[in-house]
């Protein structure tokens, strides 16, 4: 038993921490206000690594650890959750490969991603297919060497900025979720489009885009794992990448907090400073509670996925629930310790309440990690 | 980064927890009807070496750590809450300050005694007037001669009537409050050491609570425990690891209350509003695993652990709460007929939000830390 990171996740954490308070966190208000890609951000953590943390060293990456990511997420989402997303969509459109891809896939596909010449995204999502990611219409048809893609994805994080984009598509209609098979795109050899971003409450600067398929071409051999292994692989992913979410709360949590305890000790009322009455300590006292015990949970499911544990799908369902839904209460608590000027956008803390309710939905919303958790508990 | 316990440890929990489902669970429902001693469960326990979980081997203790010492009270407070806090008092609060504070003969003379369970110990800190501020008690330790002449009266005893030996807090320098207390160790068969009024109480019934009141008790000098005006130091450093045990405590109480609901959902069939109560009943007790344990494991390593092990009591406590009606309001009304384990949870629950520090004193610890 060891709560502490190692040396050298400590060593990266510090690295990720200075780079992000000097380049990110001065930006992060204006990501929000523009609801634009921060493609200076992406570039600066291609240079400096950090893209590469979900890969390990044969593949070209700097780690693969899950706990490793988690930890750059949680670092970059205490300042700025959009760009948090980077990494940790980096990681989800990077999971199939290296969960289902063979050898020469992941050597062929993973380097560019680890780089940081590329990033990754995961198209899962439908208009009519959501919490039921089963009920896909999205078909892909092989003919000889190559499928042909056709088929609109919804909701997806960095799609419109991927270079490498992951697919889940019907090969067999008929067989319903084991009719499913996952493609790697590759957006030079297998263009797809982007015709519509979503405007969004929160991580407003992260594309949420709906990506059109007509007629799309993709070699049988970026075809992951067997047809018909898809969905299998889909869940495999969500299992490996809730912690992630749960990180990029625990961060949005934690930036907030830090915000507001500070803005508590210089807001002086009724002749004091507001962090001297009882009712606003025991708010903070809550809140760093309830952060604490989400750390645990969100870092327990990452060890969980590193050791390829057999409970790793249930911890991992806890840790995305109570990390989410931490956040969520810790920043409307920041914003109400601010008063007035938490609502007001010269704040952070009320983007960071923003932020923190998508972190509520995507990956399996809380409502489908209840049934992952109850279903586990229940078998 | 690994949040798998020891494996030394997992095989002690998996011994106690064997012993607690063998010898407490049979008892817990009437020792809590009967408002009884589970003498049985506390005998087993001995034996087994429970009672000396944290006293190291050469005072014939089991010389284990605050990890094993948490781990100890979750099966036991599994199986019987009321067993396990008295298991609890006696190994924290009522020991493990005669092993952190106490001279050499001390040790040798009460540890042993106390490993084996000879000795029940017990904490004397509460006072009627002095509960949450306990650097304003009022109990006297008058120096005499050789000797200290000890008056007062105490309230909330847990182990009343059945401790062999008492740690008390008294004044030995009137008006300085913390730097004016001193701690002593006081054999209950001591003349002048007598049993007040027993409570009664709403759930932990097997455990007597009640009042010690002193009169013209003389003790030894060298029954004081560490220097003259350091005894809230030794006190609030016993709480610390108490909250380490409390903790246990509530996650054995919401263990019992997650697993009966999952067994009770299978057994009578279940909607989706049951399945996503119990998924966050589930989600919320992992959380505060992980929060004792972490405060336990910085204990183990000689850490700094004051801040978690407040939050992890806060957590627990507060978790096991809300778990515990929530299994309750699932089982509806077979689980609010008495002899239910569904109705004996939230009663057993409700005391560890109150004692060993109410959660608003364990708020204000850690708004200390935080604000620090």
């Amino acid at each position: 038993m060891d709560f502490d990171f190692s040396e050298e996740q400590v060593a990266i954490r510090d690295t990720i921490r200075e780079l992000v308070q000097d380049r990110v966190a001065p930006r992060a208000a204006e990501i929000d206000e523009k609801a634009e890609y921060p493609k200076d951000i992406e570039r600066l953590f291609a240079e400096n690594g950090i893209l590469g943390i979900p890969f390990p060293e044969e593949y070209g990456g700097i780690s693969g650890s899950s706990v490793t990511i988690c930890m750059g997420v949680e670092e970059i989402a205490k300042a700025c959750a959009t760009s948090s997303l980077i990494l940790a969509v980096q990681a989800l459109g990077s999971y199939p490969i290296l969960v289902a891809g063979s050898e020469e896939q992941k050597k062929r596909l993973c380097p560019p991603l680890a780089s940081g010449e590329k990033v990754a995204a995961y198209a899962l999502s439908e208009t009519g297919s959501g919490s039921d990611a089963a009920a896909m219409k999205t078909r892909a048809k092989r003919y000889g060497d190559e499928y042909v893609l056709n088929g609109t994805k919804q909701f997806i994080t960095g799609g419109s900025v991927a270079g490498t984009l992951v697919v889940f598509a019907q090969t067999d209609p008929d067989a319903n979720a084991k009719g499913i098979s996952a493609f790697v795109l590759e957006k030079e050899h297998s263009p797809w489009q982007a015709p519509k971003l979503e405007h969004k409450l929160g991580i407003r600067g992260s594309p949420t885009a709906q990506l059109v398929f007509e007629d799309v071409k993709v070699p049988a051999a970026n075809r992951l794992g067997d047809e018909g292994a898809g969905f299998k692989i889909a869940l495999a992913v969500l299992d490996r990448s809730r912690p992630g979410i749960g990180a990029q709360a625990l961060g949005i949590a934690e930036g907030a907090f830090d915000y507001a305890l500070n803005y508590a000790r210089d807001r002086k009322q009724f002749g004091q400073p507001i962090s001297s009455f009882q009712g606003i300590q025991f708010m903070f006292a809550d809140m760093a509670t309830q952060i604490e015990a989400a750390r645990h949970l969100v870092y327990m499911a990452a060890t969980k996925v590193d050791k390829k544990a057999a409970d790793l799908t249930k911890v991992a369902a806890m840790a995305k629930l109570f990390a989410s839904d931490m956040a969520m209460q810790v920043t409307t608590d920041c914003v109400q310790v601010l008063g007035g000027y938490g609502y007001i956008a010269d704040y952070p803390v009320e983007r960071m309440m923003r932020d923190a309710k998508i972190t509520q939905i995507y990956e399996g919303t809380n409502q489908i990690q209840r049934v992952v958790i109850a279903r586990s508990l229940l078998r | 980064m690994d949040f798998d316990l020891p494996r030394e440890h997992a095989s002690f929990r998996d011994a106690v927890r064997e012993l607690a489902q063998a010898v407490a669970l049979p008892l817990a429902a009437e020792v809590d009807r009967d408002h009884r001693f589970p003498h049985e469960a506390i005998t087993a326990a001995a034996e087994a070496g429970l009672l000396g979980v944290l006293i190291p081997r050469e005072y014939g203790g089991a010389g284990l750590d605050a990890l094993a010492f948490a781990l100890c009270i979750d099966e036991l407070a599994r199986a019987c809450a009321s067993t396990s806090v008295i298991v609890d008092v006696h190994t924290s609060v009522g020991s493990e300050p005669i092993l952190l504070f106490g001279d050499d003969a001390q040790k040798r003379r009460w540890l042993p005694r106390l490993a084996s369970g000879e000795l029940l110990g017990a904490f004397a800190l509460t006072e009627p007037a002095s509960g949450s501020d306990a650097a304003s008690l009022q109990a006297t330790a008058r120096r005499n001669g050789d000797g200290y002449v000890l008056n007062g009266t105490k309230v909330f005893i847990t182990n009343i009537g059945r401790a062999g030996l008492y740690i008390v807090f008294a004044r030995t320098g009137p008006g300085e409050r913390a730097a004016g207390v001193s701690a002593f160790l006081v054999p209950a068969d001591t003349e002048g050491v007598r049993v007040g009024q027993v409570f009664k109480k709403m759930g932990l019934n097997g455990s007597p609570t009640g009042e010690l009141v002193l009169e013209d008790v003389v003790v030894p000098a060298s029954n004081r425990l560490a220097a003259e005006g350091k005894g809230f130091t030794v006190a609030m450093r016993a709480l610390d690891s108490g909250r380490i045990g409390i903790s246990g405590q509530a996650l054995g109480i919401g263990q019992a209350a997650v697993d009966e609901t999952a067994a009770l959902l299978k057994q009578r069939g279940h909607e989706q509003g049951d399945d996503f109560t119990l998924a966050d009943m589930a989600t919320r007790h992992e959380s505060a695993r992980l929060l004792a344990y972490d405060a336990a494991w910085l204990c183990s390593s000689g850490r700094p652990f004051t801040r978690q092990a407040s939050m992890a009591k806060l957590h627990c406590t507060d978790t096991t709460m809300q778990v515990a009606l929530d299994a309750l309001q699932i089982a509806g009304e077979e689980g609010a007929v008495s002899g239910s384990p569904f109705e004996r949870h939230v009663r057993d629950a409700k005391a560890l939000q109150i004692y060993e520090g109410s959660n608003q004193v364990q708020r204000m610890v850690i708004a200390r830390s935080v604000l620090q």
